[in-house]
């Protein structure tokens, strides 16, 4: 079995996930970022997109984040966002009214 | 007497209805805190590993930033004063306001000039009265705050601080002055200096033998740093809001338990002087009976 490691994603108000993980994938400003157990310690930017997490016993969950942070030392990879919505938690119908909203909220304004 | 006595029964009734409504609000902000106090206690991951981050960045990477270089001659100085947008809250909003002069005053005795910034609809009341200047204020979220209202707050401040000399917004340093939550008793008015951040001490310190991780820093240092400031200020800023609303519910309850103390207090002592006056009033006409019945007696007998 692969090494793992802990991961949490938190964000400004709330700690959205924690526990063990194989596989941390995220987008940086510096590009694109895989991190397994034991990586050097990291700290870098997050571009605003998803983070991909393999959970131990072959989970998987994708988040979406506005931005942030990443850090990672003695194997504990910690993901610092303002706003951070799990895939599965979060509702696409939702999304997208709010999407609509916003966009007719910005062009009103211009 | 009798209109008096009618007279107290209203009042009495009319307090009642008043310690009904004391009470349901008593009862509101009771469980209000509990849950301005579960917020605080979600945000405090967020503000933990951000302060850890600062704290690895300033140790290793010694890089220099506007937000925590001192500015040379500090002549303008900004104050955001967090206060409630409803009252019913005892002195909550007057002693942070108290405060917030204190403050302003002092800094106008180091020769500084004192820009107000302000949260809560009673602030802005109290400045409006007054006349005096406000920089900028948000209201409507003071009993639950959320995160997107201090990214507002501190965007606006962290661009007033970053301008350029000589423009209007302009200022040198930012103070911050609100309620802490020290436990449901006592909640007390505060301020702390925000910008420029003081050298940033994690609460707790690693211990001696566990030294912070030599990070490698991605694309450098110094952005990571810039990425980073802003957000570690709105944290703070954040948790300054969190800990306001939770003052802010405190105080509610404390004063509308008072209020309803004093209402029981109050109908206590109406319902004795009704007593009194209704009893006063039998009295009275069992003499005029008395006195009437007697009157006759004599009268008959005089007549006899």
């Amino acid at each position: 079995m692969a090494k793992t490691m802990q991961v949490s994603l938190v964000a400004a108000d709330r700690e959205v996930w924690s526990g063990e993980a194989t596989v941390v994938n995220c987008r940086t400003l510096a590009g694109e970022i895989g991190i397994l157990a034991d990586h050097t310690p990291v700290m870098s930017v997050l571009a605003p997109g998803q983070v991909d997490v393999r959970t131990v016993d072959d989970g998987h969950w994708v988040a979406a984040v506005d931005g942030g942070f990443i850090s990672v030392a003695d194997n504990h990879v910690r993901l610092l966002c303002e706003f951070a919505e799990m895939a599965h938690e979060s509702d696409f119908e939702e999304a997208k009214r709010l999407m609509e909203e916003r966009k007719a909220a910005s062009e009103g304004e211009d | 007497m009798a209109v008096s006595l009618r007279e107290y029964r209203a009042r009495i009734r009319s307090v009642e209805s008043t310690k009904k409504i004391t009470r349901a609000m008593e009862l509101i902000a009771a469980s209000r805190i509990i849950k301005a106090q579960q917020r605080a206690q979600q945000a405090a991951p967020y503000a933990r590993e951000l302060t850890r981050a600062v704290s690895a960045l300033v140790t290793y990477a010694h890089v220099d930033h506007p937000l925590t270089t001192e500015p040379e001659s500090p002549d303008r100085a900004a104050i955001l004063i967090v206060t409630s947008d409803r009252g019913l809250a005892g002195a909550y909003s007057s002693s942070v306001l108290k405060e917030g002069e204190r403050l302003a005053e002092r800094l106008r005795g180091e020769g500084k000039e004192v820009v107000t910034y302000l949260t809560g609809r009673k602030g802005e009341a109290y400045y409006r009265f007054r006349g005096r200047p406000v920089a900028d204020s948000w209201s409507g979220f003071s009993d639950q705050p959320r995160y997107e209202n201090a990214r507002e707050i501190g965007e606006t401040l962290i661009n007033a601080f970053t301008a350029e000399k000589g423009q209007p917004e302009q200022v040198d340093e930012v103070h911050l002055v609100y309620t802490q939550f020290r436990s449901m008793l006592v909640q007390e008015p505060h301020d702390v200096r925000m910008l420029p951040l003081e050298v940033v001490e994690s609460e707790e310190r690693p211990s001696k033998d566990e030294v912070l991780p030599l990070y490698e820093f991605e694309p450098s240092a110094e952005e990571v740093l810039n990425a980073l400031l802003p957000k570690y200020v709105q944290s703070r800023i954040f948790f300054a809001l969190l800990q306001a609303s939770a003052s802010e519910l405190a105080a509610r309850q404390k004063a509308m338990k008072s209020a309803t103390d004093n209402a029981e207090e109050l109908i206590k002592k109406y319902t004795r002087i009704a007593n009194q006056a209704r009893q006063a009033g039998i009295t009275q006409e069992i003499s005029e009976i008395v006195g009437g019945v007697n009157a006759l007696a004599d009268a008959t007998a005089a007549s006899e």
